[in-house]
């Protein structure tokens, strides 16, 4: 059994759904030859040969209104997008006709595509290469968004996306493609989608997080067992649709919440986490809900991007108010 | 290194002159002379003419929500479907309901969609084609999406798709373009230049002489026809489609047409459009010089044309009818809005599915 990233997760599973299923193929930019700029798609083309894995010409709009034409005809197109800045253009084919197909056409077609790229901040890169867009594909009705936080959910999530018969967007948190190893099994079992994972039960706190923010969130509840505080720590895994009541099961039984992530406050997916916890979580409540998030601001150059990003200080200070709370 | 080549030429054809001859000196396709086909499509556009001009009528009325019309492409509209396969794919822009109602696509359907149910696009004889395509330009990668999962697939079916001449501005129909020319793709695309985007006209939306060209800058065949001509347009299409069937590459027609209706019914054309221009457009309008042709050959005639338009005439009533009926008296229910979103509902619009059952009937009003 392999230890293996959470990047050689998401190679693993492309090759496990390439080899059960020959109507899957890998398009985008540089996903070919050079097995893509993070090297998600390394390999594949040699083993799947340029009819399954085709480097694009360089065309976001193209990369996705083709997966959406292909998908729409009995195709399972698995595109990236090289960054997730880049992805912006594609947001027309996205939400105007991924997440509509299906509906607009009363099931006659449908759209099996997954939109897989790196987001994220934290690697150094150049602007454009580090936005946190979970909010904007999580607000497009008719699309799932999925976002791994370990190798294994990394694989698991990635086939159920893949063969999940509705698009989805999976956003691999970039700063955490190589964090940490872990063994992996490739035996095709995938991760269900639309689930909430609770990766440390406690009962003191409930700590919400996704992504690479679960990294930070993980530190954190280390700190507050060395205090004899037991965190829950859950991993939201499908941003959209939300799995609220793994969420509000944990704070009944915490009394308190805070959630943490990358992306800017307003309007985030912590917000609506919060307002889920005041709609049918607040007589479990015994203190405020906190966000502990990126700041409203664009994403600063990478000098800056640290700072920018919550850290474990201001994750421990929101738990610190919390639990203040008697 | 190849040669530098960068001088083109875009070949413009029509066959069918506006007085209903041949044009002289050029070579004609034989199926100028197949009559009975010939006859068909324009029995087709006929009907295409009739139905258009009904679903103008139940917009006034208030029985049908904004609608664009078709008058004036009927031809060019007919040609598409008529060269088609039933297996090939269609991804449409919004008003070629010629080519579609070729295709199988029901009249009643049409209505339906434009009448605000989605069910209009559930094209039972249709099943693989695109839904009608609002976003300008996007159904272009659409179909260059379907054509390449043809090519993989190595499927002998081609992908059509039309855009306006506004819509050839875009850079969804360029990227297609450039994506038909990097994979080689079954995929022919149509920019149907009917010389308006809604207020716009075609010379404000470049200089180039001509629209087709830019598929020479994509490296593909790209040719100007008549698209009031059916013949020069149904000829066009068909070499098109067959050469991109056989591997020969994709292939940009631009059709030169007019939009004699307003943009949509929402629209008011003469407030920026002259009137002399349209009347003139008139003059080069797609069904007389077809008439004109076929009853010179001999094959239509006034009474034919009579009976037919009182045939064509019921079938459009009887959609009518049929839409009708669905809107008042089987009308989608509410959860309709929930039931399609996904394979199979998420948690999530289960609980909404739920609740919008408790007001069946409720909202704001129109």
């Amino acid at each position: 059994m392999a230890e293996i990233t959470l990047i050689e997760g998401i190679t693993l599973a492309l090759a496990r759904a390439m080899e059960e299923d020959p109507s899957v193929v890998v398009l985008g930019e540089d996903v070919g030859v050079n097995g893509g700029v993070f090297r998600a798609t390394a390999g594949l083309q040699a083993k799947f040969g340029d009819q399954r894995v085709l480097d694009t010409p360089l065309a976001e709009v193209m990369i996705a209104g083709m997966s959406v034409g292909m998908a729409a005809q009995g195709m399972k197109p698995v595109a990236e997008a090289q960054f997730c800045g880049f992805t912006m253009p594609m947001i027309d084919h996205i939400m105007c006709h991924a997440g509509r197909m299906r509906n607009r056409t009363r099931g006659r077609l449908s759209c099996p595509m997954v939109l897989r790229f790196p987001s994220g901040g934290g690697i150094h890169a150049p602007e454009h290469h580090s936005e946190s867009p979970e909010a904007i594909f999580g607000h497009m009705p008719g699309i799932r968004v999925v976002i791994p936080s370990s190798p294994g959910r990394a694989y698991g999530l990635l086939l159920a996306a893949i063969r999940d018969p509705d698009p989805v967007i999976f956003m691999e948190p970039k700063r955490i493609y190589r964090w940490q190893k872990e063994e992996v099994v490739d035996d095709g079992e995938e991760l269900p989608l639309d689930v909430c994972f609770t990766l440390r039960d406690g009962s003191d706190i409930t700590l919400v997080s996704w992504g690479a923010m679960i990294k930070e969130t993980l530190a954190a509840a280390d700190e507050l067992a060395k205090r004899g505080i037991h965190a829950e720590v859950i991993d939201v895994a499908t941003i959209s649709p939300l799995d609220m009541d793994t969420i509000i099961e944990s704070v009944q039984k915490t009394g308190r919440c805070v959630i943490i992530q990358e992306a800017p406050k307003h309007c985030g997916v912590a917000s609506e986490i919060a307002a889920h916890l005041a709609d049918a979580g607040l007589y479990s409540l015994l203190a405020p809900v906190k966000r502990v998030c990126g700041y409203d601001t664009v994403m600063p150059l990478y000098r800056n991007e640290m700072k920018y990003m919550p850290s474990v200080r201001r994750i421990m200070d929101a738990i610190e108010e919390v639990l203040e709370v008697s | 290194m190849t040669e530098r080549q960068t001088t083109f030429k875009v070949d413009y054809f029509q066959f069918l002159g506006v007085d209903g001859n041949l044009v002289q000196g050029v070579k004609i396709p034989a199926l100028a002379k197949d009559l009975d086909r010939l006859v068909e499509l324009y029995k087709l556009m006929v009907k295409t003419r009739l139905f258009d001009k009904k679903a103008v009528a139940l917009q006034r009325t208030g029985k049908l929500g904004t609608y664009a019309s078709c008058l004036g492409h009927e031809a060019a509209h007919v040609a598409i479907g008529a060269a088609m396969k039933p297996e090939d794919c269609f991804a449409p822009m919004y008003r070629e309901y010629g080519a579609q109602f070729y295709r199988g696509v029901e009249m009643s359907d049409v209505l339906l969609y434009w009448g605000g149910d989605e069910r209009g696009n559930d094209f039972k004889k249709a099943p693989h084609d695109f839904a009608w395509c609002v976003p300008i330009a996007t159904q272009c990668l659409h179909a260059a999406g379907a054509a390449l999962a043809f090519k993989l697939r190595k499927e002998a079916r081609v992908a059509v798709s039309v855009v306006g001449d506004g819509g050839s501005s875009k850079g969804d129909f360029l990227e297609a373009i450039n994506a038909a020319s990097a994979y080689e793709l079954p995929l022919v695309l149509i920019i149907m230049n009917n010389q308006w985007a809604i207020s716009v006209p075609r010379s404000s939306q470049n200089h180039a002489p001509t629209l087709a060209q830019k598929g020479i800058a994509g490296g593909l065949t790209s040719i100007q026809v008549d698209g009031n001509d059916l013949i020069a347009s149904l000829w066009a299409m068909e070499e098109a489609i067959e050469g991109a069937r056989a591997g020969k590459g994709s292939v940009v027609i631009e059709m030169i047409t007019y939009r004699l209706s307003d943009h949509t019914t929402a629209d008011d054309a003469s407030r920026y459009r002259p009137d002399d221009e349209v009347k003139a457009a008139w003059e080069r309008e797609p069904m007389i010089r077809l008439r004109k042709y076929l009853t010179q050959q001999g094959a239509w005639d006034d009474a034919k044309e009579e009976t037919w338009s009182e045939e064509a005439g019921k079938e459009v009533q009887a959609a009518v009818d049929h839409y009708l009926d669905q809107v008042q008296n089987n009308p989608q229910p509410v959860t309709a809005m929930f039931d399609h979103m996904f394979a199979s509902l998420p948690h999530d619009l289960v609980a909404q599915r739920a609740y919008a059952e408790h007001y069946p009937e409720d909202g704001g009003h129109h």
